[in-house]
C-alpha cells in the first residue's frame, strides 16, 4: 500500500510577513550604514569644522521625529531615510578625523567600528535564536534613556570626564537594550514597518559606535 | 565654543521634551517581566560589560 505522504511545511502568513520585514530592515541597514560610511568619508576628506556634528546630529533628529512618520508608509520614506543616515555620517566625519589625529586615534577607530559590529550582530543573535519577547523592556528602556539625557544635559556645563564616561557607558547598555527590545517587536509583528524598524536600529548603532569611541579615547590615552 | 553648548542642551532639552510623553506612555502599557525576563536581559548585558572591559584592554 504506497501512499504517498506529502508534508507541506506551511508557514502562516504573519510568520511570513514577519520575514519579510526583518529581512527588508536587515537589507535597508546594510545599505544605510554603507551609505553613511561614505558620507563620513567625504566629511573627512572635506575637512569639515567640528560643528558639522552638532548641526548634522539636529537637523537628522529633526527629520526623523518630524518628517519620517508621515512619509514611512510610502517609498519616499526609504529616501528619508537615505536623508538622515547620510547626515548622521556627515556628522561623524569631524570626531573621526579629530581621533585619527590622536597617536593611538586609527586604533581606537577601529576598535569602536568593530565593537559596535560585534555588539549588534551578538545581541540579534541572541533574540533571532532564543525569539524571546522583550516588550517589556520598553518603560525601563525609555525612562533610562530620558535619565540618560538628563544628566547629559547637566555634563554638557559641568563637564566632568568621569560622568561623561559613566554616560558613555550606560549610553551602550540602554542601546543594547533597545536592540533586543526593537529585534523582538520586529519578529513578534509589533513592528510591521521595515523603514521605522530601519531607522530605530541604525540609531541604537550609532550612539553605541559614538560612546565606545569615547569610552575607548579615554581610556585609551597615554596619561 | 559657548554657543555650541547652549544649542546641544537646548537641543537635548527639546527631545526630552518631545520623548517625555512617548515615556510615560511605554511606562504605563509595557507588560510586566518576570525574573525569568529580567535574567534573559541580565546576561547579555553583562556579557557587553565584558566584552568592553576586553575592549578596553586591547586599545
Amino acid at each position: 500500500m504506497n501512499r504517498n505522504i506529502s508534508t507541506v511545511a506551511q508557514r502562516s502568513p504573519s510568520a511570513l510577513a514577519t520575514n519579510k520585514v526583518l529581512r527588508n530592515t536587515y537589507m535597508l541597514l546594510s545599505l544605510t550604514l554603507l551609505f553613511s560610511g561614505l558620507t563620513a568619508g567625504i566629511s573627512m576628506f572635506m575637512n569639515m569644522p567640528p560643528m558639522t556634528y552638532l548641526i548634522s546630529v539636529i537637523g537628522g533628529m529633526v527629520i526623523a521625529m518630524f518628517v519620517l512618520p508621515r512619509f514611512a508608509n510610502s517609498t519616499a520614506g526609504i529616501g528619508i531615510v537615505f536623508l538622515i543616515t547620510g547626515l548622521l555620517g556627515f556628522g561623524l566625519g569631524p570626531m573621526l578625523s579629530m581621533y585619527a589625529a590622536l597617536p593611538n586615534g586609527g586604533n581606537v577607530i577601529t576598535l569602536a567600528f568593530g565593537g559596535t559590529g560585534v555588539i549588534f550582530m551578538g545581541l540579534s543573535a541572541y533574540v533571532l535564536t532564543t525569539r524571546k519577547d522583550f516588550s517589556f523592556l520598553g518603560g525601563f528602556l525609555m525612562v533610562g534613556f530620558l535619565l540618560v539625557l538628563l544628566a547629559a544635559v547637566a555634563n554638557i556645563f559641568l563637564a566632568i570626564p568621569a560622568m561623561s564616561l559613566m554616560i558613555s557607558a550606560v549610553v551602550i547598555m540602554i542601546m543594547s537594550g533597545f536592540i533586543l527590545y526593537d529585534t523582538s517587536r520586529i519578529i513578534h509583528g509589533g513592528e510591521t514597518n521595515y523603514v521605522m524598524a530601519t531607522i530605530g536600529l541604525y540609531l541604537t548603532i550609532f550612539n553605541i559606535f559614538i560612546s565606545l569611541l569615547q569610552i575607548l579615547g579615554i581610556m585609551g590615552g597615554d596619561d | 565654543m559657548d554657543w555650541m553648548k547652549i544649542v546641544s542642551a537646548l537641543a537635548l532639552i527639546m527631545f526630552i521634551i518631545f520623548l517625555f510623553p512617548r515615556a510615560r506612555d511605554m511606562m504605563k502599557n509595557s507588560p510586566k517581566g518576570s525574573s525569568q525576563d529580567w535574567l534573559s536581559f541580565a546576561i547579555p548585558i553583562a556579557a557587553i560589560i565584558l566584552f568592553i572591559a576586553l575592549l578596553i584592554q586591547l586599545v
